[in-house]
């Protein structure tokens, strides 16, 4: 092993564990806020990517048609309450099927193969990131003060479903897309690939949007407050629900946005999502769930300890991949002295 | 999508009705492929060629009942066993290795010979008394594998570096390859595996160039065959990447790119059509197999749908065999099925030529397998 490789391999760590990173934000960002545990945003990641390579490989989209269906029957549960008086009917509740049907139009009828690259990554954001709110409007909003256990197997249902559905709607084979440019920065023995240089200024960039956002802003401060008290936060007229759902919201734009980074990078297939949103838990997890900064930097750890362990022992790279979250598990339960879930 | 199962439900209707009205029906066939599922992508070219199949063999008219196992091996066992309960006279099924190796013992049992249109060779080999009533439509691995290692051979390729799936198929491949390699005076340097879900196998190839191997044999089957390759380019490797029939899919071109240029693989003539000589024995039914399905599906089909109309053609040459010892549907019957099934000489399929023997129930030779190479990202015959 020389400086070459162990230089090779860092940059690979990184860039993967940039990923790891977002992901690991997005789950606490919404555990922190909504107590879910959202297993599913994996798979945000793997149907953005496929979303992004359908659009080249002019396939037809068909994501768009989950929007509508999520919609409508969010709209159909408002119409649900209103009849039966348990809330006063809005008619903003229709803007959400409004919205699928303009994207399915827009994914069945515009020349997706040929708008830019950057067009079509912005479709593919607005055609995922409603999944997000959507699924909190209709599976978590109505249980929202059940204990986490639950609402962590309601994540895991949901989990299950969005994979039969993502079979459903990309198929079983993999896709990749196309890079965002060829080139490479060489320094010295090294090259970079502009990929990797890609992923990380755009982690880094929404790293800081999300703390200028939190520390900044009014919604921000009122996201910390719910994370922080519930309760407290409701007396101070912090609605839950809007908070819930732009939890989703962020999460499910961090995971889709990082989906459209690494899909020129590797081959993802419709159950990819899993295994990334594992590894970002294991840096959630390294970050007690509370922590921002300290989960980013254990989802690079867990990137680089990946490649460097698959370069000793690929077969078993995995095992040393998960078996990392041991030792943080024993320190935080030794830390916090035995107590019970507070919840 | 709706469509497509209202049509599936109608077909499900109609078979019923049929059921009731078709005791014309003499010869039936049960068919299992994986139609929904992981291995979709390999069961509805199957369920597709079902279509294509003769209705009539010899005389005898022919049903065919067709399941779907939803990639799922224990779905496998109770639509065998389904099938056997109705009284098959033979089963084509199921798309899946896992599943197939599940359901041997059923078909054994029952005395159902059964024609696995799968790539694991292990449902064959080794030869046991239940696998017996197995057949296999798709060249075993070996018969590939010595394609390519005459091809390193004649380029003189001295070290090999094998990149494999870390699943029964990369296993089997790795030994295989190190068996054929270390004949020829080939050492195999070092051997990395992957997950089909890895994002990144950027540690593996580093690995593998480290070793400086003279080529570097890629093992795995569909789009998970890319990312190794891809990134061996990235890392601007320079030596000859091989491929198995596993990466023998339109999407591998796709997926690769440029990156895959000049990639040497060995598989089944129908990749290559044109080039093929018309004296290859299996060129006409393959062109037509591929016609007849252009024809009704508007599609080219992949090759794991040939190996389900290869089951039909070695059941056309067979039952009229069969039907003159015994009636059909009685154990006789199959039995007399499964024996002349074992004694198929020189039968042109759409991948190769079939020749069975009690102890090959596989029955590919040379003719089963062209070397091909990627130039100007479409297939070429190696000449």
């Amino acid at each position: 092993m020389n400086l070459q490789i162990i230089a090779l391999l860092g940059q690979d760590g990184v860039s993967n564990g940039a990923i790891y990173a977002l992901v690991a934000l997005a789950i606490i960002l919404v555990f922190s806020v909504t107590r879910v545990m959202l297993i599913p945003l994996g798979e945000f990641v793997a149907f953005s990517a496929l979303t992004m390579a359908a659009m080249q490989a002019e396939r037809p989209v068909l994501i768009g048609w989950l929007v509508l269906a999520l919609a409508g029957l969010g709209a159909l549960a408002d119409v649900g309450l209103a009849v039966r008086g348990r809330a006063a009917w809005r008619w903003a509740s229709l803007a959400w099927p409004a919205y699928g049907l303009a994207l399915v139009l827009a994914l069945a009828f515009l020349p997706l193969h040929e708008l830019p690259m950057l067009l079509q990554a912005v479709l593919t954001l607005a055609a995922i990131t409603p999944l997000g709110p959507l699924m909190y409007r209709l599976f978590f909003q109505p249980v929202a003060h059940v204990s986490g256990l639950l609402l962590m197997i309601i994540a895991i249902a949901v989990h299950v479903s969005l994979l039969g559905v993502g079979l459903l709607v990309f198929g079983a084979e993999g896709s990749r897309t196309a890079p965002f440019s060829e080139a490479s920065l060489d320094l010295g023995t090294l090259s970079i690939a502009s990929q990797t240089i890609w992923v990380l200024v755009v982690s880094l960039a929404l790293i800081g949007g999300l703390y200028a956002m939190f520390e900044h802003t009014l919604y921000g401060k009122a996201l910390r407050a719910t994370a922080l008290q519930q309760l407290g936060a409701r007396l101070m007229g912090i609605s839950p629900v809007l908070a819930g759902k732009v939890s989703f919201a962020l999460g499910t734009f961090m995971c889709a946005l990082s989906g459209v980074l690494i899909a020129p990078l590797t081959t993802l297939y419709y159950d990819s999502g899993f295994i990334i949103s594992l590894k970002g838990f294991v840096g959630a997890i390294i970050g007690g769930l509370v922590s921002y900064p300290v989960a980013a930097l254990g989802a690079l750890a867990v990137g680089l300890v990946e490649s460097f362990s698959t370069f000793w022992a690929s077969e078993y790279k995995e095992v040393i991949v998960f078996t990392l979250i041991l030792p943080f598990l024993l320190w935080r339960s030794l830390k916090s002295g035995g107590r019970e879930e507070e919840h | 999508m709706a469509m497509k199962r209202m049509v599936s439900a109608l077909a499900a209707l109609a078979m019923g009705v049929g059921l009731v009205a078709g005791a014309q029906a003499q010869v039936k066939i049960g068919v299992v492929t994986s139609s929904t599922g992981p291995v979709a992508l390999v069961g509805i070219p199957q369920k597709n060629s079902i279509e294509l199949l003769p209705t009539k063999m010899g005389g005898l008219s022919v049903e065919y009942i067709s399941l779907d196992d939803a990639s799922n091996p224990t779905a496998a066992v109770t639509a065998f066993k389904k099938l056997v309960g109705d009284g098959v006279d033979a089963i084509i099924g199921p798309s899946g290795t896992p599943a197939a190796m599940g359901v041997i013992q059923i078909a054994a049992e029952a005395g159902v010979p059964m024609l696995a249109p799968v790539g694991g060779a292990a449902v064959v080999l080794p030869m046991t008394e239940p696998k017996k009533w197995v057949f296999k439509t798709t060249q075993n691995d070996d018969i590939i594998a010595e394609a390519l290692v005459g091809h390193m051979k004649s380029k003189g390729v001295k070290t090999l570096g094998f990149f494999g799936l870390a699943d029964p198929f990369g296993q089997n491949w790795l030994t295989v390859t190190t068996e054929l390699a270390e004949k020829a005076g080939i050492k195999v340097v070092a051997s990395e595996r992957f997950q089909r879900q890895d994002t990144s196998v950027t540690a593996q190839s580093i690995k593998l160039i480290s070793a400086k191997p003279d080529a570097i044999l890629i093992a795995a089957p569909g789009s998970s065959s890319v990312l190794p390759q891809t990134t061996l380019a990235d890392q601007k490797y320079a030596g000859q990447i091989y491929q198995t029939h596993g990466a023998a899919l339109p999407d591998f071109l796709k997926l690769g790119g440029k990156k895959v240029e000049g990639t040497v693989l060995a598989a089944s003539l129908m990749l290559v059509m044109d080039e093929v000589s018309d004296k290859h024995p299996s060129k006409k039914i393959a062109a037509k197999y591929i016609a007849d399905y252009k024809a009704k599906y508007g599609a080219e089909p992949a090759t794991f749908g040939a190996n389900v109309y290869d089951a039909g053609l070695l059941l056309q040459a067979t039952i009229p065999v069969a039907a003159k010892k015994a009636k059909p549907g009685t154990p006789e019957f199959r039995a007399a099925l499964r024996d002349a099934l074992e004694q198929i000489k020189d039968l042109p399929g759409t991948q190769g030529v079939y020749t069975m023997t009690p102890a090959d129930h596989s029955g590919f030779d040379a003719r089963g397998r062209e070397l091909i190479t990627v130039k100007d990202g479409a297939w070429r015959l190696v000449k």
